[in-house]
């Protein structure tokens, strides 16, 4: 009788045990819990996607382990220095983004990463995290809805490191880093019309926009447009993924087991494309379960941000949910079909790169900014 | 200048963001339920297309060749098989160093040094895990070496292959036909999926008209490939099961063909040029079919060197053309019987009358002379001596009393000027002529007219008349059968492959002649046993062991001048050039009472029918009648 009297208050203990060394990280439980669900399901995935290779599950820990570290290192980084430390942030990524592109240039090719020896790193990954810091920082100050001046001012805050990743060239990451600059200003309050007006201004660029796009990315376009034009060529991509998606059915062929991840049919399987490879593998069953953590993840995201009291921690913490949201939807709608063919991985689940360490950091920096949220404000 | 300063309204921006966190909630929300409709369509409605789709690229269908029919004789003797051709095959990736290894297969004799370099560039433009035949039919000897050295030469191997085998070579090749690689015109008429990993097919003879039969319905074996189409073991961590079908062999064929009267006519036209062709009255079969000289069928099979179908296409003596089906030839005196029988059909002329022969006629009002062809006088002649004798003078008389359009008209009944419809197909029609046939096949007016000269030369069977050996046969056995008439056939019976199981196919009767009196057909037939026991042909008929009933012919490659003797020196010089002597025609049928063969033979510049052909008719007569034997046994 005494025992069954004692354990409710223990496991009591051991809970507020948790949340107080959750709380002491300044992290957040239930989308700590979201995460690493995710990234357990990536290196489930992404060990049948390898062809079976232990060694691309253990690089991934790596990164995972690295993500979490900055995640920590950021989820404790106060939120005024953050906020200071915004324009070098910038600065810094800009100048190296300008090095990359010139080495691009006097290379002649597409250059993307910086080979600081033992690692290679993506200055473009630092832009998707200083772009919307730097941004969020200069309308902290400023009375929102934004002015017009302001508007300009987060513009070119925008588009100047859109426009340097776009001439690496890397269109996929442009417009995503120009994404999460636009995804800031809805949230910052832009007027209803001017966002009419935006789009409307947006389309006509698009249209003007043709002219400059590389023969490969219009290509791209027309493809998603009508894959089956060039089935052996730039169709090739779409169509097989769909294949793959497609003869997965409800409940997949098996793990390691999808004959056109498995024989190489499906281009990219383990970055780009292994959306395919868990249609194919775990059927509509497996896509649904990970659409649904991503949701999870996105809405406790979102929703933390609406908890912070300050327009920096708003405007930044949003920005970061929604950005992650849009990647899921682009890589995911690029692999159904649904939209062109852009280079734009998985988030948290396609195999390498550095952007496990970038969106880990990014759910640190948000983690940070909730748990101060009474600390600082007006 | 006054600007309105605005202040930050914190209370108004936090209502304004938790606006627009929901609107973001709810455009998340509306795209995930759009991704998940995206899923559903492609997932669980047009899953079945996609499962297709995929298992068409992870599966190749390996086909397995069907094993080709047999071809057998009356008997049961093969005339036709097959056996494994052993080919070298080389696979790429295995082979550590192309050129060299080549180069040493060239140095063991495996490979020809002058095929080095073809021989590389046909690997080099095949995937690399493609076995690629360099070297086809080894000798026993070559496989013999290169099993010694196999060791040395990772990646070749020995591959075997079913070709056709021809077990007495040449023989009765124009009949049988031949296999040879697959053309462009075969792929249009053949369904491409069920010779899918078969390389020859059926051209010419039997081998090409009964096709589908000895082809039969190859098998496949699904292979599992990756996305370079390498066949591959696994699929991820999984064997997955893969379907098999096994080919069904095609049918065997049985021939009316009879081996010994088949050898007997090959070996009595060796050295000659010529054709043989011995039917069954009594339903058609063929016999015998030879046209002479033939080629190796192997040849085809193998594939030719270049200078080796030079040399048989350019051949003076046509090895590949088919005289006993497309050669059409004047008919000379043979038709005589036909003739005769249309004349007592249409009682236009009196059996028992004798007319007397001079050596020569002239048509009334007409200086010209038709001349004897052999020279000579037959004196008095009833209808029965004319055709033993072959009297042309008799014949010349009556082919003017006739007219040429009932000799047209009643030679037509016998098959002359269309084909005769045998099973292999490939006839020439040969030319049946009458006014209506002048006037289709020359232009100017003036050689449109029909000559009443051209009407006697038609009844000794010269001028425009033109016949193929097959349908002088199948005329043949329709005398011999007093007007009944069979389609002739080399096929008689189809047995299956895995059962044993014979089905006869049934005898084609064609619409006959049954308006004739049979004493008139007696008449005739006397007239042609008479000329196998008096008459041209008495030297074939001495010492045979049955009745028999003939007919000699002799068609001139050259006209003879009006002043002109047969056997003046000019004659003489012309005969000593041997393609320019007169063909020589025979046809028979024996015995004469229950007919069993019906015989054409022609051989080319044989010079007269009694002396050129008779006597090959006579050894192929008696090969057949004296190794009668019931045909093979269901």
């Amino acid at each position: 009788m005494m025992r069954e009297e004692l354990q409710p208050s223990t496991a009591r203990r051991t809970l507020s045990a948790t949340a107080r060394l959750l709380a002491a990280l300044q992290l957040d439980g239930p989308l700590l819990v979201g995460l690493g669900l995710i990234c357990c399901y990536a290196l489930i995935v992404q060990y049948s996607a390898s062809g079976q290779s232990l060694d691309t599950v253990a690089r991934t820990l790596v990164r995972i382990g690295l993500g979490a570290l900055a995640m920590m290192a950021l989820a404790h980084t106060s939120t005024n220095f953050l906020r200071r430390i915004a324009p070098w942030v910038f600065a810094a990524g800009v100048l190296l983004l300008v090095v990359v592109d010139a080495i691009g240039y006097v290379g002649k090719g597409a250059q993307r990463w910086l080979d600081l020896g033992l690692v290679r790193f993506q200055p473009s990954e630092i832009m998707k995290l200083a772009v919307p810091m730097l941004a969020a920082a200069f309308l902290h100050e400023r009375p929102l809805p934004p002015d017009w001046r302001a508007l300009l001012v987060v513009a070119g805050i925008i588009l100047l490191p859109a426009g340097l990743v776009a001439i690496q060239p890397d269109l996929g990451t442009a417009l995503l880093i120009a994404g999460s600059g636009a995804l800031l200003l809805l949230m910052a309050g832009l007027r209803v019309s001017i966002i009419v007006a935006l789009v409307v201004a947006a389309a006509g660029a698009a249209v003007a926009g043709w002219q400059f796009l590389h023969d490969y990315q219009r290509q791209r376009v027309l493809t998603f447009v009508n894959p089956e034009s060039d089935p052996l060529g730039s169709g090739y991509h779409i169509i097989q993924s769909q294949i793959a998606i497609g003869s997965g059915g409800l409940f997949g062929k098996g793990w390691m087991n999808g004959s056109q991840a498995q024989l190489e049919f499906l281009p990219e399987r383990s970055t780009d494309f292994i959306f395919a490879v868990i249609g194919e593998e775990f059927g509509l069953i497996g896509l649904l379960v990970l659409l649904a953590l991503y949701l999870f993840v996105v809405s406790r995201a979102v929703y933390l941000a609406t908890q912070t009291s300050d327009t920096f921690s708003r405007l930044l913490g949003s920005t970061l949910a929604l950005t992650f949201a849009l990647y899921v939807f682009i890589n995911a709608g690029m692999v159904s079909g649904l939209l062109p063919v852009v280079g734009v991985p998985l988030p948290l689940i396609s195999y390498g790169g550095t952007s496990v360490v970038t969106l880990l950091a990014g759910f640190g920096i948000l983690m940070g900014l909730y748990s101060r949220r009474k600390l600082v404000g007006s | 200048m006054a600007a309105t300063v605005r202040i930050k309204d914190h209370w108004n921006e936090q209502r304004v963001f938790t606006a627009r966190a929901f609107v973001a909630m709810a455009t998340i929300g509306a795209l995930a339920v759009l991704l998940a409709l995206r899923l559903l369509w492609l997932q669980v409605v047009r899953h079945d297309y996609y499962v297709e789709l995929s298992q068409g690229n992870r599966v190749r269908l390996d086909p397995i060749p069907a094993s080709r029919g047999l071809i057998l004789d009356r008997n049961g003797t093969v005339l036709v098989d097959n056996e494994p051709a052993y080919q070298l095959e080389l696979i790429r990736e295995q082979t550590p160093d192309l050129g060299d290894t080549l180069r040493r297969l060239a140095a063991l004799g495996l490979l020809p040094a002058e095929e080095i370099d073809d021989a590389r560039r046909t690997v080099l433009s095949r995937r690399s895990f493609d076995s690629v035949p360099i070297r086809l039919r080894l000798s026993d000897e070559e496989i013999g070496r290169f099993a010694v050295h196999r060791y040395e030469f990772p990646g070749v191997d020995l591959r075997t292959r079913q070709t056709r085998h021809y077990p007495f070579g040449n023989l009765g090749v124009h009949a049988l036909g031949y296999v040879a690689a697959i053309s462009e015109q075969d792929l249009e008429r053949i369904d491409r999926a069920s010779y899918a990993g078969t390389s020859l097919i059926g051209k010419l003879g039997v081998e090409s008209a009964y096709e589908p039969q000895l082809h039969g319905h190859n098998g496949y074996r699904e292979i599992l490939v990756n996305a370079q189409g390498r066949s591959v073991e696994r699929q991820g961590a999984y064997q997955p099961e893969l379907r098999s079908a096994a080919p069904q062999a095609g049918a065997d064929l049985v021939l009316a063909i009879d081996l010994p009267a088949q050898q007997a006519a090959e070996e009595a036209l060796s050295g000659r040029r010529g054709a043989v062709v011995a039917l069954d009255p009594a339903n058609g079969d063929v016999i015998a079919l030879v046209s002479h000289p033939g080629f190796d069928p192997a040849l085809f099979g193998r594939g030719f060197t270049r200078a080796e179908y030079a040399q048989l296409t350019n051949d003076i003596d046509k090895p590949l053309l088919n005289r006993a089906l497309r050669g059409a030839y004047p008919s000379g005196s043979t038709i005589k019987p036909i003739i005769a029988l249309a004349g007592l059909h249409l009682r236009m002329v009196d059996p028992l009358r004798r007319e007397f022969c001079n050596g020569a006629f002239h048509l009334p009002r007409s200086a010209h002379l038709y001349r004897e062809g052999k020279g000579g006088r037959h004196g008095h002649v009833d209808l029965e001596d004319a055709i033993a004798r072959s009297c042309d003078v008799y014949f010349y008389s009556l082919a003017a009393t006739l007219g040429v359009n009932h000799i047209s008209g009643f030679m037509g009944r016998f098959g002359f000027g269309a084909e005769t419809g045998i099973d292999i197909g490939g006839e020439k029609p040969g030319i049946l002529p009458s006014p209506e046939w002048k006037k289709k096949a020359f232009r100017r007016p003036q050689d449109q007219v029909w000559f009443p000269g051209e009407t006697v030369n038609f009844g000794v069977g010269q001028g425009y008349l033109t016949v193929t050996p097959v349908q002088l046969a199948h005329a043949t056995a329709m005398l011999a059968m007093r007007g009944r008439s069979f389609r002739p056939r080399l096929v008689t019976g189809v047995r299956d492959a895995v059962s044993g199981a014979v089905k006869a196919l049934p005898a084609a009767p064609l619409p006959g002649i049954d308006d004739v009196d049979s004493t008139n057909w007696d008449r005739v037939i006397r007239g042609m046993e008479g000329a196998t026991r008096y008459g041209t042909a008495a030297a074939i008929g001495k010492g045979a062991a049955y009745t028999l009933a003939g007919k000699t012919g002799t068609a001139q490659v050259f006209s003879i001048g009006q002043q002109e003797r047969y056997n003046d020196a000019a004659n003489a010089a012309r005969q000593r050039n041997e393609r320019l002597r007169d063909h020589s025609w025979f046809v028979a049928f024996a015995p004469v009472e229950s007919p069993r063969i019906a015989i054409c033979v022609l051989v080319e510049n044989g010079g007269f029918g009694a002396s050129g052909a008779a006597p090959i008719a006579r050894r192929v007569m008696d090969a057949y009648l004296r190794a009668a034997q019931p045909a093979v046994a269901p």
